[in-house]
Formats: C-alpha cells, sequence, structure tokens
C-alpha cells in the first residue's frame, strides 16, 4: 500500500505541486510561443508528454549503462530521436497541426523539462517510477499550455477551439495574440499559482538560482559540467 | 548590399529572437538580472549562432538531402551543435585564455539554447520559401543578426529589470510575474518596429 501511495506522489506531483511550467519555471519557450490557440496547446502537450514519458522510461532503463560523463550527448540522442518520431508522426496524421507548431516541434528537443526530468529524476529512478514521472509532468504541462491557450485564445480571438463564444459581445482584443499578450498571460498565471500554493511563496530566482533555467535545466548539470570541469583542473 | 542590410536590421528588430520568437527565453529570464553577465551570455550565443549555421547549412545540403536523410535534420543539428560547442570551447580556453574567462561560463549553458537550434533551423525554412534569394550568405548574415538582436533584448531588459528592484510589489508578483509583465511591456515596444525595415529599404 505504501509502495502504491509512493507510485502515485511521482505521478501526481508534477500535476499541481511540481507543476513543470509554473512552479519549476520549465519549458517557458514553446509555453509562449505555441498557446495562441487552445487545439494547437492540445497537441503541442501531447507530443511533449509522448517524448516526455519515452525518454524517461529509455533512460531509466540505460542509467547503469551510460557513463556519467558523456551523459548529456546520450540524452540528446534518446531524446531527439523520439522527437523525430513525433515530427513524423504528427506530419503524417495531422498537417495542419505541423503547420501550426512550426519550428517549435523539433524544438521539443531542448525543451528543458525533458532534460530536467532526465537529469533530475529517470537517471536516479527504476524504470516505472521514472515513466509515472514522465507523465504526471506531462500531464501538468498539457494542462498549464491548455489553460493559457484557452485563455489567450479567448480574449485575442473570441473562441475556444475555434467555437465563436465572446465575438458576439465583444471586440477581441489583438494583443493577446501577439507577443506581449503571451509575457502577460503567462506572469499572471505565474502569480496566480503563487497565490493558490500558499503563502506566496514565489519561486526564489527566476527560474534559475544562477544560472538553472532552460539552459540550466538541461545543464542543471551545466553547473555540474562546470564543477566537474573544476575537478578535471584539480586532479592534474 | 541592400538586401543584406534588411536581413541584418529585420533580424535584430522586426524578427527579434527572443520578444518576437519566444527562443532563448530562459536565459533571457536568467541571465538578464545582472548586465555583464547579459552581454557575455549573449556575445557567446552570437558566436555559436553564427559558427552553427556556418556548419549545419552545408551538412544539410550537401549530405543530408542528397542522400534523402533530411528527417534526421534534429538529430543531426543539435549534435553538430553539441560538439561545436564543446570545440569552441576548448579552442577559446588553449588559444585566447582571456575571452574563455569572459565567455567561459555561458558556453556549456548553450548547448540546449533554443535559440541557436532555431535560428539554423529557420534559415532553412527561408531558403525553402526564397530559394533564388536567400543563399549561405544571407542566411550568415541572418544568423549574426538573431544574435544582435538577443544582444540588444538582453541589455534593453536588464536595464528593465534594474529598476524593478528598486520597486515596491504586491507579495504574490515578486519575482518571476512582475518580470514577465515587464517582459510584456517590452515585447510590446519592439512591436512598434513592425515594417519598419520594409518601409525603410522596400524589401
Amino acid at each position: 500500500m505504501a509502495k502504491k501511495k509512493g507510485l502515485w506522489n511521482e505521478f501526481s506531483k508534477g500535476i499541481v505541486k511540481e507543476n513543470p511550467v509554473l512552479r519549476l519555471v520549465l519549458g517557458t519557450c514553446s509555453t509562449l510561443a505555441i498557446t495562441t490557440a487552445a487545439s494547437n496547446a492540445i497537441g503541442m502537450g501531447l507530443a511533449t508528454t509522448f517524448v516526455l514519458v519515452c525518454s524517461n522510461a529509455v533512460i531509466s532503463m540505460l542509467r547503469k549503462i551510460i557513463p556519467d560523463k558523456v551523459r548529456i550527448p546520450c540524452y540528446i540522442v534518446v531524446i531527439a530521436g523520439f522527437v523525430t518520431i513525433v515530427q513524423l508522426l504528427i506530419e503524417a496524421f495531422s498537417p495542419a497541426l505541423k503547420t501550426a507548431l512550426g519550428v517549435y516541434l523539433p524544438l521539443i528537443v531542448v525543451n528543458c523539462i525533458i532534460f530536467g526530468r532526465a537529469e533530475m529524476f529517470a537517471s536516479k529512478n527504476k524504470v516505472l517510477p521514472s515513466i509515472l514521472d514522465g507523465l504526471g509532468m506531462g500531464i501538468g504541462f498539457t494542462c498549464t499550455l491548455l489553460c493559457m491557450g484557452i485563455i489567450r485564445e479567448l480574449l485575442g480571438n473570441g473562441t475556444v477551439f475555434g467555437m465563436p463564444i465572446l465575438s458576439n459581445f465583444m471586440p477581441s482584443i489583438v494583443i493577446f495574440l501577439l507577443p506581449p499578450g503571451g509575457f502577460f498571460v503567462f506572469g499572471f498565471l505565474v502569480a496566480v499559482a503563487n497565490k493558490l500554493s500558499g503563502e506566496g511563496k514565489a519561486p526564489e530566482e527566476i527560474g534559475c538560482a544562477g544560472f538553472r533555467g532552460c539552459a540550466g535545466c538541461a545543464l542543471s548539470s551545466g553547473c555540474s559540467v562546470l564543477k566537474k570541469k573544476d575537478g578535471g583542473t584539480e586532479k592534474k | 548590399m541592400k538586401q543584406l542590410l534588411a536581413i541584418f536590421l529585420a533580424a535584430i528588430l522586426t524578427e527579434n529572437y527572443i520578444l518576437e520568437k519566444f527562443l532563448g527565453i530562459c536565459p533571457f529570464l536568467g541571465v538578464s538580472k545582472n548586465r555583464k553577465n547579459a552581454i557575455g551570455m549573449s556575445v557567446a550565443v552570437t558566436l555559436v549562432m553564427v559558427i552553427s549555421t556556418a556548419v549545419t547549412w552545408p551538412i544539410y545540403y550537401n549530405i543530408l538531402v542528397p542522400n534523402g536523410l533530411d528527417y534526421l535534420e534534429t538529430i543531426v543539428f543539435i549534435l553538430v551543435i553539441a560538439v561545436l560547442v564543446q570545440l569552441i570551447e576548448t579552442t577559446l580556453k588553449k588559444y585566447i585564455p582571456s575571452l574563455y574567462n569572459a565567455l567561459g561560463v555561458y558556453l556549456p549553458l548553450i548547448t540546449t539554447n533554443c535559440a541557436v537550434l532555431g535560428v539554423t533551423m529557420l534559415v532553412l525554412d527561408k531558403h525553402t520559401a526564397n530559394p533564388a534569394s536567400f543563399g549561405y550568405g544571407q542566411a550568415l548574415v541572418n544568423a549574426f543578426g538573431a544574435g544582435i538582436g538577443f544582444l540588444v533584448a538582453m541589455v534593453m531588459f536588464s536595464g528593465v529589470r534594474e529598476r524593478i528592484e528598486m520597486n515596491d510589489v504586491p507579495k504574490f508578483w515578486k519575482g518571476l510575474p512582475i518580470t514577465l509583465v515587464a517582459a510584456s511591456l517590452t515585447a510590446v515596444s519592439f512591436l512598434g518596429f513592425q515594417g519598419l525595415v520594409t518601409g525603410m529599404l522596400g524589401y
């Protein structure tokens, strides 16, 4: 029973408590760029979830085989492989979605959520918890994207999933579809998440204590790469 | 010449990678707290952008496309960028230690910067859309302009953030939320450049 609870915990933490976008501030680029419509947001969220679950599973299986020193290139190859699969699948089944996501689809490969989870979780845990962790994080990511997508589409275009809702009552506020609106809605959601998660404990540093963050998450190891280098020179 | 200038200016102002295309948001939020770091990071990004575009373009058109392997674009490009970053780092360390000391810290972080991978892919799209007038040289100019645009946005925003530090912000808006709202206002200012390049140079 306790074990079951542990697994449930791995799964559920990504959805609210450690929501990758709003609490850990990972994967901001794609969050801001493709949430101009709710349907794009779902497409992007599901594509990322697929890559996240698969790469978490594979990296977790290989965690004892991959040498520590070359783990980042190894992760990159695994992740890029799955991203290519997703690209081909989407191109085959939904060319419209491919056009809508554009360059951000291949850019899933540098989405820091995936790197971050590989580095922080999958490389240290067994396969099943890693898969659940990936699934939970992916669902958290998809929900956040959907939320942002609905807000931006509703205010910017008066529709949700293409169905007109507000457009009969008021003129649409186009700026919500433009880049500034993306930043604004995202800031607003983070503020709401801070409020809800109690006592306004804002994430202290912006995304990255010093150098964490997109680059960081991928290479929060970036720091450990640096550390290792320092270690290396010391040995010499 | 006029066309190159138009591409360069467009990459900085109207197609700004951070504020218009949302590429490289993480370093934008993470490193822009301090102007010196912001400049160091942007120079390193510019360097890597130009060099990786210079390398990935020939690889794509001379190796991948003739062999029908263009679906491997993503995986090849990210590996090439990772290798290049490592190479640049080692070279700088060995031959130009002063530059390495200034930029070295930022280099490992750039591999996963989406702006770099983004620029190498977007120039390919531009070539496909317009094969006659957008060639290798134009791609390099575009990459350089994208880097400078990154620099401009980072430096501008680090100034904005120094001002935020001194303001009294409501509790829940402290930190990230208020920074994002500030970024939103900065992005509004860049919307003002829309149509500038076309109007000025006729491209």
